[in-house]
């Protein structure tokens, strides 16, 4: 018996020697090494049309007056820009991460259901795609924002909605199963002696994270049903006139919505909270209550939804319920941002590019978070909501706290993935410009949404002008500034100086006692963890 | 790669544009009711608590950043907790909360009493326009974007209050408590006056209370602040506080007005318009109330808007066409015109539509035709 074990083991071991070669050999992995690039260099591809469109925007907000688009096709540029910024980059590409990284922290062989995991990932270009495709309908694609409001999404929308319910759904089954593996990975193939409080926080994260989609994206899927049979099979959950109630729809697309915000974000923290140790050359501060709170955070997200519809009319009672949990966020959002201060603090720091991406996030991701603060008290709300200020916040926490996570753990696993170094004064090139860009581009809508410019208009008041111009010339310089990354990556996956097993000095855990590039397969043997 | 010379042209981007630039505010309005006076402190207190726990934070990070460097030769200290400093830094974020969520409780009750109102307006919301109802009074109507279609398109000089200026603006009388009961024909709409620190949205189906009391007379400019389709960015909010006199003889003058106008359209029932004033009347109608969806050639959006011309029911269901522009369509974006038009509109408009781009049917409808078809829904 034990003979055929290994021999199966072994034979297992080898099994890429025999494996399809070219296209076959992407289509059907189920290596989480494979996957884990495959979602990475989806979610780029994504991130770039999605910025593509956010070009579009900025193009027709350059100057007051209609120039380039029509409002209907404004409309559908800032929606699908929305959705796939959230589900098509951000999501995905730290699905990736995990796929590459979290076996390898743990001392794990590959994820735990690897068949799911090729079939997770391969059904997303077929969401995006349909998506996409419903851009280029009679009437346009969906053109009611990413939050698809009742009744403009059912009675006033066009037929494109159908393929706006059904590419959602694609995308919620996928994280689902992305979720699903994580759990079951992170619970069962944890090497012996890799006990819970010695989890890196990036797999602490991911697993709370992971935890949160699958609460809410089945949420997802039960309010975009809704929104199909009620615009094509005469249901009314909106629709007063049948007894329905539209604002029922904000509740149930915010209860799924909050949530996916700290699914956006927490991932993040793990990153940055891998990555200041290892530059600063001392351990995180505060594991435990960096653990405690990420748990804290996910578990507020569900309840304090209702503070994106603070003007929808709610009782007295619901707006300080739902101030009061969205002001408590900011303790153990703020036990973070000291951890991370005070892991920095008396410590030996060099400014490697991952580095300065995590150093940019939490100074950035702070300026989002005061915002959100502000955004909190409601009678202040009812002054910001819906108008730029609430978007400079939410791209803060997005572009300049997700992305910029993302692009830290890019450059921090690089050398693992690819065996070499990317060019560093590229990559400084691309954070710089990037660090400049980004705050031209987001600083400056604080000011029009105070000024009282309300988001999602193709044209504006002429007192606007100015200060949008500047937001646009911001936009161009970061949206170019993004294909600087791309030949970063192009350029290590290609060659260069061969990387060690830890290129980087201070930097801690399983994944770098591998050599670089991390072979195929990693940990068949469980490392010992003391 | 040219880091320094990108950096000069963004720097030359920001330098150069702001001399250009007419007076945007950079900070939230103080307003200029004791509401909106209160939510600015509130907006300003909240403001310097971040700057100061940034300044902290960022201090402490920069100092960090400098002093404790690896090319200063330092070596890293091993420290990784302190309960008592983090309990510290839970404890003081919390008190200060609390020292927060006090006034803010207080402005929010106060803004959420709408008792006592002296004057209550129904405010509703459709694509893409205001509809203003006196409820005391028998006076209602339309608020429409008067920015020209030409300064949309660049072909005119855009004027001072592009965007921000309607037909007819709301007229409120100064320091009265005024009561806006909010709802929707359509989908969901938000009214709001930055002046006033008023932003509630328009539900179908449901109705939002808000209050506002202006001390000073002037004009108040706002926007609509809830994506609702299409024209959302063209359908704003201006309303005109005036002195309690003042107020009560213009009120006096739009009811009478309104009076008449009633009066003389059930007078002029009779009257027959000729082709060419049917057909002048209904393009202006038209071009004003209906291209927007239906396109000024009558080739609708497709996919969105129906087309007019050549659908069977304008050349063909004479009855069924003038129904559907008297009440709308339910379960559609079509909304009814019988409350916004003269009934002179409605039969003109209708005349347009059967004969515009190739429709050809030669019909003429009369104010007669369209009383008819309003009797018969009654």
């Amino acid at each position: 018996m034990s003979s055929v074990t290994d021999q199966t083991l072994d034979h297992d071991s080898h099994d890429h020697h025999h494996a399809p070669k070219g296209l076959m050999r992407w289509l059907l992995t189920t290596n989480h090494k494979d996957i884990g690039t495959l979602y990475l260099i989806f979610a780029f591809t994504m991130f770039l049309v999605g910025g593509a469109m956010a070009m579009v925007i900025r193009a027709e907000l350059f100057q007051p007056g209609l120039q380039l688009v029509e409002p209907n096709f404004f409309n559908q540029m800032t929606t699908v820009h929305g959705l796939i910024m959230v589900f098509g980059a951000v999501m995905p590409a730290f699905t990736g991460l995990a796929n590459w990284m979290i076996p390898m922290m743990i001392g794990a062989p590959d994820m735990a259901l690897p068949r799911m995991n090729n079939w997770s990932f391969w059904i997303l270009p077929f969401a995006f795609a349909i998506l996409l495709a419903s851009l280029f309908m009679e009437g346009g694609g969906p053109a009611f924002g990413w939050t698809f409001y009742a009744p403009l999404s059912t009675t006033y929308s066009n037929d494109s909605t159908a393929l706006f319910v059904f590419a959602v759904h694609i995308m919620g089954i996928s994280s689902i199963m992305g979720a699903i593996n994580v759990i079951v990975t992170i619970v069962n193939l944890r090497a012996p002696g890799m006990t819970w409080m010695k989890l890196p926080l990036f797999v602490w994260t991911w697993l709370i994270t992971a935890f949160l989609l699958i609460a809410v994206m089945p949420v997802l899927a039960g309010v975009v049903t809704m929104v199909l049979t009620d615009k094509y099979f005469g249901t009314s959950f909106f629709d007063a006139a049948g007894g329905g109630d539209p604002v029922m729809f904000q509740h149930i697309f915010w209860f799924f919505g909050h949530p996916e915000v700290y699914i956006m974000i927490l991932p993040s923290f793990g990153i940055v909270s891998a990555i200041i140790p290892a530059f600063a050359r001392k351990p995180l501060f505060g594991y435990a209550s960096m653990v405690y709170a990420t748990a804290s955070i996910a578990g507020l997200s569900f309840i304090v939804w209702a503070h994106h519809m603070f003007t929808t009319g709610m009782p007295l009672f619901g707006e300080l319920f739902f101030m009061y949990c969205t002001m408590l966020i900011a303790v153990p959002t703020g036990v973070k941002v000291f951890n991370w201060v005070a892991t920095m603090w008396r410590g030996a720091m060099t400014f490697e590019v991952p580095m300065l991406f995590a150093l940019a996030f939490v100074i950035l991701f702070t300026i989002g978070g005061f915002s959100g603060l502000m955004l909190a008290i409601t009678p202040v709300d009812f002054q910001y909501h819906d108008t730029y200020f609430v978007v400079a916040h939410f791209h803060y926490v997005l572009v300049s706290g997700a992305i910029f996570s993302i692009y830290a753990a890019a450059y921090y696993w690089l050398p693992k993935w690819t065996g070499y170094m990317f060019d560093e004064f590229l990559a400084k090139a691309h954070f710089w410009c990037s660090l400049i860009s980004v705050n031209i581009l987001f600083f400056p809508m604080h000011f029009l949404g105070l000024a009282g410019m309300p988001r999602r208009i193709p044209d504006y008041a002429l007192q606007f002008a100015d200060v949008n111009q500047i937001v646009s010339i911001g936009g161009f310089a970061f949206g170019l500034s993004q294909l600087i990354f791309l030949a970063v990556i192009v350029k290590a996956a290609r060659g260069g100086e061969k990387a060690e097993a830890k290129p980087w000095e201070g930097a801690e855990g399983l994944e770098w006692t591998v050599p670089s590039p991390a072979p195929y397969h990693t940990f068949e043997t469980p490392p010992v963890i003391k | 790669m040219d880091l320094k010379k990108i950096g000069l042209c963004w720097l030359a981007a920001l330098v150069t544009i702001p001399s250009q630039a007419k007076d945007m505010p950079l900070n939230l309005s103080q307003g200029v009711t004791d509401i909106s006076g209160q939510v600015y402190d509130l907006h300003m207190t909240i403001f310097y608590i971040c700057c100061i726990i940034g300044f902290i934070v960022f201090g402490a990070m920069f100092y960090s950043i400098v002093r404790h460097r690896k090319s200063r030769g330092v070596k890293p200290a091993n420290f990784h907790e302190s309960t008592k400093v983090e309990i510290l830094w839970t404890a003081i974020p919390f008190m200060i909360l609390i020292g927060m969520a006090i006034p803010a409780t207080k402005t929010l009750i106060a803004m959420e009493n709408s008792d006592d109102a002296e004057l209550t307006i129904q405010v509703t919301g459709s694509q893409w326009k205001w509809h203003y109802k006196y409820f005391e009074h028998d006076l209602e109507f339309y608020s429409v974007l008067a920015t020209p279609k030409k300064q949309i398109e660049n072909k005119l000089a855009k004027g001072e209050n592009y965007l921000l200026e309607v037909d007819r603006p709301l007229v409120i009388p100064t320091n009265t408590k005024v009561r806006f009961l909010m709802t929707s024909d359509d989908v969901i709409h938000s009214w709001w006056v930055p002046e006033f620190a008023v932003k509630k949205d328009a539900n179908p189906g449901f109705i939002n209370e808000a209050w506002t009391n202006v001390p000073k007379p002037g004009i108040y400019r706002g926007q609509c602040a809830e994506l609702c389709g299409k024209d959302h960015g063209f359908m704003p909010v201006v309303v005109i506080a005036k002195e309690q006199a003042e107020f009560d003889a213009w009120l006096a003058e739009q009811v009478a007005k309104q009076q008449a106008r009633e009066a003389e359209e059930q007078r002029l029932l009779a009257m027959q318009l000729s082709e060419q004033e049917l057909m002048d009347l209904g393009k202006r109608t038209y071009d004003q109330f209906c291209s927007a969806c239906h396109q000024p050639n009558g080739q609708g959006l497709p996919g969105m808007f129906p087309a007019l011309a050549g659908s069977e029911m304008v050349t063909q269901d004479r009855q069924g066409h003038i129904d559907i522009v008297l009440h709308g369509k339910a379960g559609t974006a079509m909304a009814g015109y019988g409350k916004q038009l003269s009934l002179k509109e409605l039969a003109a408009v209708v005349t347009y539509e059967r004969n515009a781009w190739g429709n050809n049917t030669g019909e003429l409808i009369q104010a007669a035709d369209v009383q008819a078809r309003k009797n018969a829904a009654d």
